[in-house]
């Protein structure tokens, strides 16, 4: 089931045409950024909530940058402060913020779905932040958007996502935008983080980092977090950084061209090397660059979508 | 005295092996006749009689179902003994087994006497409790079982939880059979569950929802077996959801075990790609699973290996199902569409009337030691009359049960119950005209 234009939950429910457009959309914005007056009047009178149920520096940073440079109201809820720590259902808290008339709600969520329930229940459009263990669009759209600036296009190149994929929302995302514009994707972990059936999602799967990076346009590395280690995932970060820990002489296995990718937060010294992290071949602030100007282009077109359907 | 007659109906009865066309006259609580023309001298206008056409329908002995969350005590905003019972008249059953997970948990007598006693007064079919194995469910220390079984329970679970320690599995089973108490198992590792959501697959991949592999309950029945063996006892697997269950049950019949296993409706007629969309109806426990398992399950229920067909009926307030996926209860009511359902694949050719009906009647009557169903002269007139091809939407808003988590909403099914008689009583009728 499709969900209305106006809500971007996934990328498993767009078309490369979408996705392209997303991107291209984003290329005007870009622009705007760079500007001495870094702000455009396109969503003034629009009201932007960013409901964010979990911790989040950059997602959130960059959200709100790009309604407000868009002339958007933007109100900012962390669950610390809102009513989820009294006890309120998720379900009473869409309601109330339903009630303010917001025309699209950015949410964050550590259940993975939660943003699929909360567009079933407002009017508002709902743009997908990361939920849980499913998906990061506005992520994986970025990473397309940084890569296709670098390299020029995405399909053909080959990509290589190293990390914990099972928990990864970014690897998820990526994978369907990256396949379905093109790209061959390589996932590359340990068995213990590698998901049952990722290959049906179009990946090509690896436990061996080295031959994963062979002849890579484009590693893209993810951040390991501790609770794997009480999980009995992984038995150390040392063993981790070792044998899957993106170093120089790694690296030198992937396309001389090749770029280095993050998604940040970084844990320098165990999935990948500081010096490979600024090295040259790293896009990793970029990606936080065009990560405000795609934000704009998503919320410039989901909110107009929300204004083809008036409330009632 | 009223007096029921059917004329002309389909009986299926397989405890003897009947499927026939014959009059049948009910009086006094039991069936007094069934034969061809046993009503011929009957009219229409006799006193005190309800004659009812049975061209086109089916009369069976009324279902037992093994599996069934009353909620009572402790959520009844869910259900109740009255709803629960209702619920179950209207599906065909006339006998329930109640689950213990209850608040408090009916791990002790007074719970037990309690809910035999509201059944006895308020129910409007049969209830038979079954105990905890362990208090309070916490797989540690045993329930008093004679003292269980003398109240009135029938057999001894931990459903919802799984008994996964084996000394304590190999005690229950010994203690069990001891006091003549079924054990019956919900068959889940939950070291290997911890946080699951659905069915561990390329679905919950693609979702992002922790899955719950097959293995998870294979090794635990795998275990069970070879404890049920080593004991002797009578042990039943509930809710049998993957296709190696099936196989490690049927080979543990062909090595003569006296094992007993159900599976449900759904576990037999939808697959994990209906959580897509995280619909939180379909989260279940077991989780649904792949096409090759219903597959497996059916064959496993057609064969015989799998002697009943349970409802799992589960229900849950709108609030704990209308909410994250994560925080969604498991389970999805069943009582309601469990006949309609299975007709369906009675209809498509995959299982027979009959097979169909002894799953519902004669498998768990023997798998708790019920004396075992008959419409025959004499019997306990515990009866259901079917229309198989009766044609009808499920519409949740209208079930008796308190409870509307169902998947199958505004689905159009073939194949209703028309009544439901306990005791030669009438405690269901069919209220919508044909064709609704």
């Amino acid at each position: 089931m499709k969900p209305a234009a106006r809500h971007l939950l996934g990328i498993e429910d767009l078309d490369p045409r979408e996705i392209v457009q997303f991107l291209d959309t984003a290329e005007v914005f870009f622009d705007v950024s760079r500007r001495r007056v870094r702000k455009v009047p396109t969503l003034r009178g629009k009201t932007v909530i960013n409901l964010f149920y979990e911790a989040s520096t950059r997602t959130r940073t960059s959200f709100e940058l790009a309604g407000k440079r868009l002339s958007a109201d933007v109100v900012n809820i962390s669950a610390s402060s809102s009513s989820a720590s009294k006890g309120e259902s998720l379900y009473d808290t869409l309601k109330t913020l339903e009630a303010m008339r917001p025309d699209v709600i950015v949410v964050r969520h550590p259940h993975s779905g939660a943003p699929h329930f909360i567009a079933r229940h407002t009017q508002a459009g709902v743009v997908n932040a990361g939920d849980g263990t499913h998906e990061h669009p506005t992520q994986a759209l970025l990473d397309a958007f940084t890569i296709r600036r670098a390299k020029g296009r995405i399909g053909e190149l080959v990509v290589t996502i190293a990390g914990d994929i099972a928990h990864s929302r970014v690897a998820r995302s990526n994978i369907h935008l990256l396949t379905r514009l093109g790209a061959r994707v390589r996932v590359c972990a340990p068995r213990t983080l590698l998901p049952v059936g990722v290959e049906a999602l179009g990946a090509e799967v690896f436990t061996d980092f080295d031959a994963a990076l062979e002849g890579a346009d484009v590693v893209m590395m993810l951040r390991i977090q501790h609770e794997r280690l009480t999980e009995a995932l992984i038995p150390s970060t040392r063993e981790y950084s070792r044998t899957y820990g993106l170093t120089a002489k790694r690296l030198s296995a992937a396309r001389p061209d090749a770029i280095v990718m993050h998604p940040g937060p970084m844990n320098r010294g165990v999935e990948i090397d500081p010096s490979v992290a600024d090295g040259r071949q790293s896009v990793i602030l970029d990606q936080v660059e065009a990560g405000v100007a795609l934000r704009m282009a998503v919320l410039y077109l989901l909110a107009a979508e929300v204004g083809q359907s008036p409330l009632t | 005295m009223m007096r029921t007659v059917l004329r002309g109906v389909r009986v299926i009865d397989p405890a003897r092996g009947l499927d026939a066309q014959r009059d049948v006259v009910i009086e006094g609580g039991r069936v007094t006749a069934v034969g061809e023309g046993a009503a011929a001298g009957i009219g229409a206008e006799a006193r005190d009689t309800r004659v009812i056409d049975g061209a086109g329908r089916w009369l069976a002995p009324g279902f037992i179902d093994l599996h069934t969350h009353l909620r009572e005590p402790g959520y009844e905003y869910k259900e109740d003994i009255v709803s629960g019972t209702r619920a179950a008249a209207a599906g065909g059953f006339t006998t329930v087994c109640a689950m213990p997970n209850t608040r408090p948990v009916n791990d002790n007598r007074a719970i037990t006497e309690s809910m035999v006693a509201k059944a006895r007064a308020h129910g409007l079919v049969r209830v038979y409790p079954i105990g905890a194995i362990t208090r309070g469910q916490e797989g540690r220390e045993l329930t008093e079982m004679a003292d269980l079984r003398d109240a009135g329970c029938v057999a001894v679970s931990d459903d919802g939880r799984c008994v996964t320690d084996a000394g304590v599995m190999r005690r229950a089973l010994e203690y069990a059979t001891t006091h003549g108490l079924v054990v019956v198992q919900h068959a889940e590792d939950h070291a290997l569950t911890r946080g699951a959501q659905m069915h561990e697959g390329a679905v919950s991949t693609r979702l992002g929802l922790k899955g719950w592999p097959r293995f998870a309950e294979d090794h635990i029945v795998a275990r069970d077996l070879m404890l049920a063996d080593a004991t002797g006892a009578r042990y039943h697997l509930a809710h049998a959801s993957t296709a190696g269950a099936a196989a490690l049950v049927r080979a543990a019949k062909e090595r003569g075990l006296n094992v007993s296993a159900e599976v449900t409706p759904h576990h037999l007629t939808l697959t994990d790609a209906a959580v897509l969309g995280y619909n939180t109806a379909c989260k279940v426990n077991p989780p649904l699973r792949e096409a090759h398992d219903v597959e497996a399950l059916i064959a496993a229920l057609a064969d015989g290996t799998i002697d009943s067909v349970a409802t799992d009926h589960a229900p849950h307030a709108s609030v704990e199902k209308e909410c994250e996926f994560a925080e969604a209860a498991h389970g999805m009511v069943g009582l309601e569409t469990a006949l309609a359902l299975l007709l369906g694949l009675v209809h498509g050719g995959r299982l027979k009337a009959a097979r169909l009906v002894e799953a519902l009647t004669v498998g768990p009557a023997r798998a708790f030691g019920f004396e075992v169903p008959t419409v025959r002269e004499g019997a306990c007139a515990d009866l259901v009359l079917i229309d198989p091809a009766r044609v009808w939407q499920v519409a949740p808003e209208r079930f008796a049960s308190k409870s509307r988590n169902t998947p199958f909403a505004g689905r159009e099914l073939v194949g209703a119950v028309e009544m439901t008689l306990v005791g030669g009583a009438i405690v269901y009728e069919n209220p919508r005209p044909e064709g609704v």
